[in-house]
């Protein structure tokens, strides 16, 4: 079982996207989802484009990787596209290109369809890049607990929770694991996973879950009486072994992201070309 | 040499729901363990050494009796929640499953874990989880995710964490029983050097009779009780006792019994298979048969 | 040894397995496997982790479906389009390892009755299956009526096993049904298990790492190592390849040890020597002991 590689898509590598700092990276891609809202134009989205093709370049993931991550969304896609060339008029008085029965398209219609697609794909190829390609689970729990510390003084229990999301994602692997077994022990039983009605179906799932729910239970038992052992009480007083340093670099990230809004702001409003609808 | 461990008439109880059910588990135990010596303990399942592991780390606190650990009376009346704490951090454990101890996915990150509990500076811990992942031959899977690892290579991480707490005691709680050999003989290997080149303290429980003859003493318990306790030899040796225990001895002794109780002149007390067969030999050799 | 090698009870022609086929990760798991399970005894399947041990048992019983070869069981393919591959389930029993985190039913009863009842068998023939196959396992009968997971390990141990045998399979396939258990407990449900095989006549398949308990309730050895059956003969045939054995990774039991360095010392008590009372007995004879 490989899901923990597949879990959080996280992609092996030591490029400067990896090297940044989890909480510089968890700034920048809320930045750059405001970036991809800021983009308007064509020359706005060019821009963008060329941003995020840069980046994936440095990050140097493969191709085939990113665009496997948007596999899921590839219904939302064709179903916003599909609307917006449809609905799509543009300016008053435009000469549609296709006029058949009820369906009237017009250029405009098209070029907006194209650009909303676009900004789908760019706002889930751009975060993927900065944030779960090039960072591991942990780095992303880690700098979240440090972005929200300041929560804790208002009795928020940022470092609780921080620590239930390591926990588990630790375990995620090993209970999938421990399904497959329960679930070949009460196959070997005669027990039918496949076959019959929903109810059916359901309720052949019992066997599963009750065991499931039971190890559960005694690896989390098993697991706090590790932790105490091993000295654990609380956030209090912990030190961490990797401290978090931000450097010029992650700040440089940071600027870079803020800088590409204002210039796609900038392109919005001084260039002359086709721009989104709505 | 000193004491790390003095157990004095200590009993303890699971409480159940009602006072019929509740059940005694160590009856009046005493003994004394010593600074860098290795013990194992051997009882069969239910037989309470594991009961008495959650007590050496106080996980659990006995009922009565009195218990020490490094100097600390941690069954004083007014103990103090931060002296357990402090006596604690001397003691560890490894447990049976490899999988329920590991609390970080990446290897390093969980043997930083404990030190981290400790409030050790930042360079300090990056020092020493370096040097318990090189002790125990874990290095080249530092930035390993752990849920890959072989069950063996598990426990030599648990054993890492261990170190990197600069633990004075580690209590191996069954640390062997769901391993295959190969993953058995790689976490002995690292337990007898810990105690024979660190000096730590080792507790080993365990039900395998070959690994408990390279300790030092060996305690066996049955029913909450303390039933043998010596050398490996002397409790070896006493075959049928062992048996009654629910235990084994190994087929080194079991065999020089049956050839004692056919009258040849062995030893009781050999546990390696070539020395077996020396003495097997020397005693034939002696009777005159022709070999 | 009064074996039945007429009889068949299961069979593999030239399986293999690959795990993630195409993907990253390839794992070739079993290699052109060729192998006659005779019928009427006991198998042991020995190998080190990763050998490809699991994945040919699990092929027994079709959880596994070999991407090359057949499986015949009851001298049938199990992968023909007329047989259900739930039928197949019940005559080959799979007990997996540590079985007994798979109970979930309200008692213990009702739980060892799953397999019977997904059998389509109710009524008096279901309660004398399950009284049946919990006289075999050894579970304590005042047990039945409690639920699973208020019983010992030892007993929950035995439960899931009655489970198994309740569908009375004419194979019972074992995957380490001794893990975990205390010396007294392996010797206890190993008994057991060789009893059934004695008594019901049916044939038993067990995948083991410990070579002493092979050794001891084992008529025949199949050795796999990388995929493949290297060895396959009676158990003290297989141990007399010693050397062959330590280059795979597994080992000899400690005794044959002992008789490897006594026949290097010009005591020879044969090569097939795997059992205690065995060596004992040869000593004792050879060289006129116990008069």
């Amino acid at each position: 079982m490989n899901f923990d590689v597949a879990f959080g898509q996280y992609c092996e590598g030591d490029s400067i996207l990896h090297r940044l700092d989890p909480r510089a990276k968890i700034i920048m891609s809320l930045l750059y989802i405001v970036d991809v809202f800021l983009a308007k134009n064509v020359f706005a989205f060019a821009l963008l484009t060329s941003f995020t093709v840069a980046m994936a370049v440095l990050s140097r993931i493969k191709p085939r990787i990113l665009l496997r991550g948007l596999k899921p969304v590839i219904f939302i896609m064709i179903f916003t596209g599909v609307i917006n060339v449809f609905w799509y008029r543009g300016a008053e008085g435009a000469k549609p290109l296709v006029d058949w029965w009820i369906f009237t398209i017009y250029p405009a219609g098209i070029l907006n369809a194209v650009l909303i697609v676009l900004r789908v794909v760019l706002l889930i190829a751009g975060t993927s890049l900065i944030l779960t390609y090039t960072t591991t689970p942990l780095a992303l729990t880690d700098g979240l607990e440090r972005l929200l510390s300041p929560l804790a003084k208002i009795k928020v229990p940022v470092h609780e929770f921080s620590l239930m999301m390591t926990i588990a994602l630790r375990f995620i692997p090993t209970l999938i694991e421990e399904t497959g077994k329960i679930m070949d022990a009460q196959k070997a039983r005669g027990a039918s996973f496949s076959e019959g009605s929903l109810v059916k179906r359901a309720k052949a799932l019992i066997p599963v879950l009750v065991p499931l729910f039971a190890s559960s239970f005694r690896r989390a038992d098993e697991l706090a009486v590790a932790m105490e052992c091993r000295c654990y009480r609380g956030g209090k007083g912990r030190t961490r072994m990797n401290v978090l340093k931000a450097t010029f670099k992650d700040f440089a990230g940071v600027i870079v992201i803020i800088l590409l809004g204002v210039s796609l702001v900038l392109l919005n409003k001084y260039t002359d070309a086709f721009a989104l609808g709505f | 040499m000193s004491k790390i461990i003095k157990a004095e008439n200590v009993s303890f109880s699971y409480e159940g729901d009602t006072p019929e059910e509740r059940v005694e588990v160590l009856k009046n135990i005493s003994f004394e363990i010593e600074e860098g010596s290795f013990t194992a303990i051997l009882g069969r399942n239910g037989s309470g050494k594991s009961t008495l592991a959650k007590l050496l780390c106080m996980i659990n606190l006995p009922d009565s009796g009195r218990l020490e650990v490094d100097g600390i009376e941690v069954t004083r009346e007014d103990v103090t929640e931060d002296e357990i704490y402090e006596a604690r951090r001397d003691v560890g454990m490894v447990f049976q499953n490899p999988d329920n101890q590991i609390v970080a996915t990446i290897v390093e990150d969980d043997v930083a874990f404990g030190p981290e509990n400790l409030g050790i500076p930042s360079e300090e811990i990056r020092k020493r989880v370096d040097g318990a992942l090189e002790a125990v031959g874990m290095s080249e899977y530092a930035r390993h995710s752990a849920s890959r690892l072989s069950g063996g290579q598990k426990q030599r991480v648990a054993i890492a964490g261990a170190l990197a707490m600069k633990r004075k005691c580690i209590i191996f709680d069954e640390s062997t029983a769901m391993l295959d050999p190969l993953g058995r003989k790689e976490v002995m290997k690292n337990i007898l050097r810990l105690n024979k080149e660190d000096g730590i303290t080792v507790l080993l429980i365990t039900h395998y009779m070959n690994e408990a003859s390279l300790a030092d003493r060996v305690i066996v318990i049955d029913n909450g009780g303390i039933i043998m306790d010596g050398r490996p030899s002397e409790v070896f040796s006493e075959v049928d006792k062992m048996w009654e225990a629910g235990l084994d001895v190994p087929q080194t002794t079991e065999l020089l019994q049956r050839l004692r109780d056919a009258g040849l002149d062995v030893p009781k007390d050999i546990f390696d298979p070539a020395e077996c067969a020396a003495v097997i030999k020397a005693a034939l050799a002696d009777r005159g048969c022709a070999i | 040894m009064n074996l039945n090698t007429e009889k068949c009870a299961a069979e593999f022609r030239g399986v293999s397995f690959t795990y993630n086929k195409g993907i990253a990760y390839e794992k070739k798991a079993v290699r052109s496997v060729s192998l006659k399970i005779y019928g009427g005894c006991v198998t042991g399947l020995i190998g080190s982790t990763g050998s490809g041990k699991s994945t040919l048992i699990k092929m027994l019983n079709g959880l596994v479906k070999p991407d090359e070869g057949e499986v015949i069981v009851d001298g049938t393919n199990i992968w023909d389009k007329k047989v259900k591959i739930r039928d197949v389930r019940f005559k080959v029993g799979l007990v997996m390892q540590y079985p007994e985190y798979q109970l979930f039913d309200e008692t213990v009863s009702e739980d060892i009755a799953f397999g019977p009842k997904n059998m389509g068998i109710s009524g008096d023939e279901l309660k004398r299956r399950v009284a049946e196959a919990a006289k075999f396992s050894g579970l304590d009968p005042d047990l039945l009526e409690k639920s699973p997971f208020d019983i010992s390990g030892g007993q929950k141990r035995r439960a899931a096993l009655a489970g198994v045998i309740a569908m009375t399979p004419s194979l019972l396939v074992l995957d380490e049904p001794a893990a975990g258990l205390d010396p007294a407990g392996r010797r206890e449900i190993l008994g057991r298990i060789k009893n059934y095989q004695r008594e019901s006549g049916n044939s038993v398949v067990i995948v083991s790492h410990s070579m002493e308990d092979v050794a001891k309730y084992c008529d025949r050895l199949a050795v796999m190592n990388k995929g493949e059956i290297v060895l396959y003969d009676e158990t003290d045939r297989v141990f007399s390849h010693g050397e062959e054995l330590r280059d795979m990774g597994l080992d000899v039991p400690e005794i044959t040890k002992v008789a490897e360095e006594l026949a290097r010392l010009g005591v020879d008590v044969g090569n097939d020597v795997y059992t205690v009372k065995y060596a004992a007995e040869r000593l004792i004879e050879k060289y006129g002991l116990g008069k």
